[in-house]
């Protein structure tokens, strides 16, 4: 065995020469197959007998220019509504993600608390939150709180959005295993400690593909805000264009800068996740 | 006479309705190497833990240079500040470097500064070998290598007495010598230790004395020649004998 492949050279040049003419005929299938399939659907819309009406309600390159500047401004408070709920979210869904895992007798109202929060929250739809709370709570018209509409449509996303993210986060901390916590605590580290510099870096590291994930459900869904008509964030901007003007063209830009936004995080998120993996099959050899 | 760096009283532990330790008592004076020997299941890891205050125990008294530590509400982090526990599986921290590893505990819990740590931590991986391995991450060891840092960690805390959980059986045999070099260094430097161990020719080496558990008790206990060379004890015999036959003695 040794002597055979000891006598097949790594760099041997017919060997490279059959190696990189595969990986050429492997590029050129694909393209072609990619090419060939895209190229049917094309054909198969715009030759379809709505087309030209379509074309003209979702396509149409007038109306595009025109509520360009538009979508770009409502671009702009979609950003920032989604940026300031991050690490509202983060924080909080942490701390409930680490009281259900306390086991103290004292923690036990809370540790009930964070259970019914996560539990009610996740049973109603995101939509009749945003309505409940931009609608609800201005008209209580108590001394302090904000009657801004948009504040609460936003608080209510940052609470549906809480009840998810501290799910992902439990599994991280549960995913950590004890020995680590009684490494910790051998130490003379005290709980919070333990969890502060021990445990939760352990548990974020491995959930973050997860919570890209809700992050990026999170930024089309600053798009429901619309229902309440306030602040014109970029869904509220292309509706208001598109129903004066009776085209449906202004949506499909908002698509498309929804999904500009939204591709980076993806990709991020696969390659963390594909990262994870290859540390994960290293230390496994390692241990 | 000074007072026994570690007394174990009459420590009782159970899970449940299975009992593990039923009432063992045990001095362990300064600079003293003791060795836990007895099957698996015996109850030598649950008494080390117990000693650390892992496990709370269910009756007893864990009593470290005098102090009842066992004792309900008892500061239990300022205790294990002065009790080091090196476990079976390492246990070190995967998203730290060893460097981290290592000045965790002294910078969070005594106080040390970053540079005093550091000082410290680089001074022990020196002295055992390491020092080159500080900036590198656990994955990247050996498993002698990891076990070698994680009994450097629990140095680093300056304790008092040190606890060794079988450290040695998760290892590869080629890789058992380097640790168990670690401990006669340590013995060498004088610390107090209590060692779980299955290599019953280094307890015989390092051991001033053998304790061997059966039954969640101490059965036998005394100078590792009497113990393992002419032990009094049927139950004794009746281990070593089985030691004997899988050829680890």
């Amino acid at each position: 065995m040794t002597a055979t492949s000891d006598a097949v050279p790594v760099y041997d040049p017919a060997r490279l020469d059959a190696i990189s003419k595969r990986r050429r005929r492997n590029t050129a299938v694909s393209t072609a197959s990619t090419i060939l399939v895209l190229g049917a659907l094309l054909v198969l819309i715009v030759t379809s007998p709505g087309w030209p009406a379509v074309r003209e309600s979702f396509f149409n390159g007038f109306h595009a220019r025109e509520v360009l500047p538009e979508i770009l401004t409502g671009l702009k408070l979609t950003v920032i509504l989604f940026l300031t709920a991050e690490p509202v979210i983060l924080v909080i869904g942490l701390l409930l993600a680490v009281v259900r895992g306390l086991s103290a007798p004292v923690f036990t109202p809370l540790r009930f608390l964070a259970i019914a929060y996560a539990d009610v929250v996740r049973g109603i739809p995101t939509i009749l939150l945003i309505l409940m709370f931009a609608f609800g709570i201005p008209a209580l018209n108590l001394q302090g709180l904000s009657d801004s509409r948009l504040f609460w449509a936003w608080f209510a996303l940052v609470v549906s959005y809480t009840a998810y993210v501290s799910e992902v986060l439990r599994a991280g901390l549960e995913s950590v295993h004890p020995s680590q916590r009684a490494a910790a605590r051998a130490l003379g580290l005290n709980q919070y400690q333990s969890l502060r510099y021990v445990v939760v870096p352990q548990a974020v590291r491995r959930v973050i593909p997860p919570l890209l994930n809700d992050f990026i459900a999170l930024q089309k869904d600053t798009a429901l805000i619309a229902i309440v008509g306030a602040g014109v964030e970029m869904t509220r901007a292309a509706q208001i264009y598109a129903f004066d003007v009776f085209n449906y063209t202004p949506f499909v830009v908002a698509a498309f800068f929804y999904v500009l936004l939204t591709v980076p995080l993806s990709r991020w998120a696969d390659w963390m996740a594909d990262r994870q993996r290859r540390r994960s099959a290293a230390a496994g050899g390692g241990l | 006479m000074t007072k026994p760096t570690l007394q174990l009283k009459d420590v009782h532990k159970a899970y449940g309705d299975n009992p593990v330790l039923r009432g063992v008592s045990l001095d362990v004076d300064e600079h003293e190497v003791v060795a836990l020997i007895g099957s698996s299941g015996c109850g030598k890891s649950t008494l080390l833990r117990c000693i650390d205050l892992l496990e709370p125990i269910d009756s007893g008294a864990v009593i470290l240079e005098g102090e009842d530590i066992s004792w309900p509400g008892y500061d239990v982090n300022a205790a294990r500040r002065n009790i080091g526990i090196v476990f079976q599986s390492f246990n070190l921290f995967p998203h730290r470097s060893v460097m981290d590893n290592i000045t965790l505990a002294p910078r969070k819990v005594l106080g040390h500064s970053r540079d005093e740590a550091e000082k410290q931590a680089t001074e022990l991986l020196t002295r055992f070998g390491l020092a080159d391995k500080a900036g590198g991450y656990p994955d990247r060891l050996s498993g002698g290598q990891q076990q070698r840092v994680a009994i450097v960690r629990a140095l680093a805390m300056q304790p008092r007495i040190m606890l060794f959980d079988e450290i040695t059986s998760a290892l590869d045999p080629e890789l058992v010598g380097e640790v168990l070099g670690v401990i006669r260094d340590l013995k060498a430097a004088g610390l107090t230790m209590v060692l779980a161990t299955h290599e019953m020719a280094f307890a015989r080496e390092v051991a001033t004395r053998v304790a061997f558990l059966d039954g969640g008790e101490v059965a036998e206990l005394g100078p590792p020649e009497q113990v393992l060379s002419e032990p009094q004890e049927e139950r004794t015999r009746r281990f070593l004998r089985r030691v004997t036959e899988a050829g680890r003695l």
